[in-house]
């Protein structure tokens, strides 16, 4: 996609590491993913440490703040799977402001989105696949593969429909991997390409440029939206595990 | 025929999916309008619904949008 003498729009997804360790064959090198990572982690981290220090029974505004996070994602489990959501309250709420912040930190001038490689998208759906799947046959044992027959059918149509389930359940860590990935890939690309255009059109450039202002605004709602789309597919499938429709 | 100038094609058509997506979120935001017109004290709840449905939709034109970048820059 490089134009001549330009730089292609997908740079920004280079990952650069930033202290080169290798062990044995292996790089496992901190990059700027890493690093994006770890911001991510003491970004949140404060915002709920800072946040709940004075612990007001009237909130200031930060505390406010941290008080509708934990609730919104409080408020989500019990919608969604009911009381015994409560158990699942850290895993879903560490999921959810992990995607959440991966997704706004790569918006800051010159970040970069660690949530815009398949890779660590594909880690975090196949950890919650693998932890769901687990969670269900350790509640259910065997009878969890009642699961794969849709409730109301004639046994007569099970070897057509009970194949079609099995797949696509396996598709669930795709879809949420790649969900979550091609929206953050496409936002900055995007953002790149029109990016481009406001240089090269001069005057003109105000048009594009007026475009990226809103777009970067949509990206933002994105960024939100992604991660809750992650986290509610996150609690409907503890849901299914747990309660087998 | 030339590999590149296949591969252009082959990227062109994939991205004829997105209009399934197209077809759905209009679908998703008119049901979500009727939902509110006809009862407008359920508008919070059903945006939530509106929202999730967004972006699964949302995600099938990605789908065809990353089947058509594997295929234009993958080897």
């Amino acid at each position: 996609m490089a134009e001549a003498g330009a730089h292609s729009p997908l740079h920004v997804f280079q990952i650069e590491p930033i202290v080169p360790i290798h062990i044995g064959r292996y790089d496992v090198s901190f990059t700027n993913s890493a690093l994006l990572m770890v911001i991510a982690l003491v970004l949140t981290t404060l915002f709920l440490v800072v946040g709940m220090r004075r612990q007001a029974l009237v909130p200031s505004r930060w505390q406010s703040l941290a008080e509708i996070s934990y609730e919104f994602i409080a408020n989500l489990l019990r919608d969604t799977i009911g009381n015994e959501g409560k158990r699942y309250f850290p895993i879903v709420f560490t999921i959810f402001m992990f995607v959440l912040f991966g997704n706004l930190l790569g918006l800051m001038p010159y970040s970069f989105t660690f949530t815009s490689h398949i890779i660590v998208t594909f880690a975090l759906a196949i950890c919650v696949f693998i932890a769901v799947t687990l969670l269900g046959i350790a509640r259910h044992g065997l009878h969890f593969t009642t699961f794969f027959v849709p409730p109301g059918v004639s046994p007569a149509l099970w070897p057509l429909l009970i194949p079609i389930e099995i797949i696509s359940y396996l598709s669930r860590p795709i879809s949420l991997s790649v969900r979550l990935f091609a929206n953050m890939l496409a936002g900055h690309t995007l953002l790149q390409v029109f990016a481009g255009f406001v240089g090269a059109l001069g005057l003109f450039g105000i048009l594009p440029l007026a475009f990226v202002v809103a777009l970067t605004g949509l990206e933002f709602l994105i960024a939100f939206l992604q991660a809750y789309v992650f986290t509610i597919l996150t609690c409907l499938y503890i849901n299914d595990a747990l309660h087998l429709h | 025929m030339d590999l590149a100038a296949a591969k252009v094609i082959g990227a062109g058509l994939a991205v004829i999916g997105v209009i399934g997506s197209g077809v759905g979120i209009g679908s998703i935001f008119s049901s979500f309008i009727s939902a509110v017109g006809r009862n407008p004290a359920a508008r919070g709840d059903v945006f939530t619904m509106t929202m999730l449905g967004f972006a699964l939709v949302e995600a099938i034109a990605l789908y065809a949008l990353v089947i058509a970048l594997v295929i234009l820059f993958g080897t």
